[in-house]
């Protein structure tokens, strides 16, 4: 294209690299927003409770956040192809106690984690074929196989319930240990977030997950295998659904048939916090994990204000309308000020 | 397959006719289902899904959702608990909660339909919200003291009949729907937001102010039901009715509601509530463990979305294969 008309191309370019750069500057501030709350809220505290910030402190703050991250990573890349899963809290628990049930028989820890792996990747799996390929409704699927999961789950487990007793000491051991005051689970995680937002960000199926996101349509027409990634997303979010199970069980050593129940909610407020918009094509996942922290800090930031815990709750739910009402506004900022630029270079 | 008999095998009259099936089984079958307790129970305990479903109904149609429907539910309940521990008379208490039911459906609704928020999105964060207020209000307390005569009437039964007394309001209140969503110009321009909202705005009709009603009475008929709930089972607590709002959307979804808004109609919806209800009340009696109930449940859910669509799929394939075999013929549209 630019080899038939050079003379043009450069001022065609000038407003897209400015609009690009204008997106992906707004895109930062969201998550350096949701970070700034972050800090002011530990910084009141810490005034407010010297004993906040103590090395078991923020280890509790890390773990706490561990399990909810992991979880909204995977979600994230679902909302990003504006899809959601909302079978994920299921997933978790069912996972968590094929784990821990092989563990109880004297398995291997390593083992357990990839089994619950398994776990979540058969149910990402199951729910990425109804959408992609039954096309129907992703929330209408994934509140059917939430009800599936934890009627399995509940019908597998009984009244059964297991302790950190049944569990080996060294895997118990790992989930309550760490590198002075980072746990060893928040470093799996750390990881898994980082890989994610590298894929997301430098390969050319992570691209096409933000593109089939924003116009699954004109992706189809681009030639992106539109089922293939759905599929694949689901597939992932199940995946670390599953590995978050085993973080469950090796974090609180205990899982019964209620594990995960209503947990798909909180998952979803936290990446939509986090400033993945519901309509699918934009967000990251590090926004995702930083909305998973700044939820879950609150649950340990009220008490330690001396604040009664029954606040949680409201406080999330006006966390997240007020998240959503300021992205919208911004949006629509931005969406003024790229039609101003482009007015101008045109 | 002839115009007319297409038309029949529509979702809606599919489900009605497998609520009867279920029905005419369970009295034939089932030992303890055809007795007039179990089946005021059946009502009874299918009631509240029913009411939230009326107006769920309009707003899935017209293309958004409300899931904060069962925490609107548990906070006027526990409001109702609270000003009954303050000593006020239950004739004041009950207008008032139906106001802050109002007031809680207009928050979606301005929120929605001002800040063009998406109903999904803003109502988890009511969910959280409204549910979260409740706690605040009442705290773990439980409030059973309710006067008497309003507690019989949640609860009892006409007579020695299978019909529940508050039944009897709910049928005035279904007519009342069926007559709005059906058979006016309001209801008529539900229809037409949903099905494409653009198209809908072009042709004159309020879009926002039409949805805005509707969260609103959601937001009435949703405090309406918690108050039946806390009196029904003699019990206000904060966390009444907790998870209802998934119940109603699957009960609304498998009564052959459109996700994607535009398409359904109330008989389908409430022959989806009372299904599962009947179901539920079904597998009890034979006892089947409330966790295989969950199963079925969900099952039925995926069917409900996948069933229409392969049918479509299947009939538009055969469109195609009827098109392409009589190349002469005008080629008839694919079914949608």
């Amino acid at each position: 294209m630019t080899v038939t008309t050079p003379q043009q191309a450069p001022p065609a370019e000038v407003p897209k690299a400015g609009a690009t750069r204008l997106v992906d500057r707004v895109f930062k501030m969201r998550e350096l927003a949701i970070l700034l709350v972050f800090l002011v809220m530990i910084v009141i505290t810490q005034i407010g409770n010297s004993d906040f910030l103590t090395e078991q402190g923020i280890k509790d703050l890390l773990l706490n956040a561990t399990i909810l991250v992991l979880v909204a990573t995977g979600q994230s890349l679902v909302v990003i192809t504006r899809n959601v899963d909302l079978s994920v809290g299921s997933t978790l628990g069912i996972s968590a106690f094929a784990a821990g049930n092989y563990l109880q028989g004297g398995g291997n820890p390593v083992v357990a984690i990839g089994l619950a792996v398994l776990f979540g990747i058969g149910f990402g799996l199951l729910n990425g074929l109804l959408v992609s390929l039954g096309q129907v409704p992703a929330l209408v699927v994934t509140l059917g196989t939430l009800y599936i999961i934890r009627g399995i789950d509940s019908i597998w487990v009984g009244s059964r319930q297991i302790t950190a007793a049944d569990l080996p000491d060294s895997f118990v051991n790992f989930g309550s240990g760490g590198i002075s005051a980072v746990p060893y689970l928040a470093l799996i995680a750390l990881a898994v977030l980082i890989a994610t937002a590298y894929y997301l960000k430098h390969f050319g199926s992570g691209r096409e997950l933000y593109a089939l996101g924003s116009n699954p349509e004109a992706a189809r027409l681009a030639g992106i295998p539109v089922r293939k990634r759905i599929l694949a997303a689901y597939t992932f979010c199940g995946g670390l659904a599953g590995l978050a199970g085993a973080m469950y069980l090796a974090r609180f050593g205990n899982v019964d048939s209620g594990t995960g129940t209503g947990y798909e909610l909180t998952v979803v407020s936290a990446v939509v916090v986090g400033g993945v918009v519901f309509t699918g094509g934009s967000g990251s996942v590090y926004g995702a994990a930083l909305g998973a922290l700044l939820l879950t800090s609150i649950n340990s930031v009220l008490p330690a204000l001396g604040v009664s815990s029954v606040w949680v709750l409201a406080i999330n739910g006006i966390l997240l309308i007020l998240a959503i009402a300021v992205d919208r506004i911004v949006a629509l900022r931005v969406a003024l000020a790229l039609k101003k630029r482009n007015a101008r270079h045109a | 397959m002839p115009d007319s008999l297409t038309r029949a095998i529509r979702w809606d009259t599919v489900v009605g006719a497998l609520l009867i099936v279920v029905l005419l089984l369970s009295f034939g079958t089932v030992d303890g289902f055809g007795n007039a307790l179990n089946l005021s129970f059946l009502i009874g305990n299918t009631l509240p899904i029913a009411l939230i479903a009326l107006p769920m109904t309009m707003l899935v149609v017209s293309g958004e959702i409300d899931l904060s429907v069962a925490s609107t539910a548990g906070l006027s309940g526990a409001v109702m608990g609270a000003l009954w521990n303050q000593g006020l008379t239950i004739e004041v208490i009950i207008p008032i909660c139906l106001v802050l039911g109002v007031v809680c459906g207009l928050v979606n609704g301005l929120l929605v339909t001002r800040l063009g928020l998406p109903s999904l999105a803003v109502t988890i964060g009511t969910l959280a919200a409204y549910r979260g207020i409740a706690q605040i209000v009442l705290g773990s307390d439980a409030v059973t003291d309710f006067p008497t005569q309003y507690l019989d009437f949640a609860a009892g039964r006409v007579g020695d009949t299978f019909i529940p007394q508050a039944f009897l309001p709910f049928v005035v209140l279904l007519a009342i729907a069926v007559v709005v969503l059906h058979a006016t110009p309001f209801g008529r321009s539900v229809f037409a937001t949903g099905a494409s909202e653009e198209a809908a705005r072009f042709a004159g009709i309020r879009v926002k102010r039409q949805k805005l009603i509707l969260f609103t009475v959601t937001g009435l008929m949703a405090s309406l039901t918690g108050i039946f709930w806390a009196l029904h089972y003699a019990s206000a607590r904060y966390d009444n009715a907790t998870g209802l709002e998934l119940s109603v959307v699957a009960a609304v979804l498998l009564g052959g509601i459109d996700f994607d808004g535009g398409k359904g109609t109330l008989g389908g919806a409430i022959a989806g509530v009372f299904l599962l209800g009947a179901l539920q009340n079904v597998m009890s009696l034979q006892d089947v463990s409330a966790q295989s109930q969950i199963v079925v449940t969900g099952v039925l859910l995926v069917l409900s979305v996948l069933g229409p669509r392969v049918a479509r799929q299947i009939s538009v394939a055969r469109a195609g294969r009827r098109a392409a075999s009589t190349p002469a013929s005008k080629a008839p549209t694919p079914a949608a």
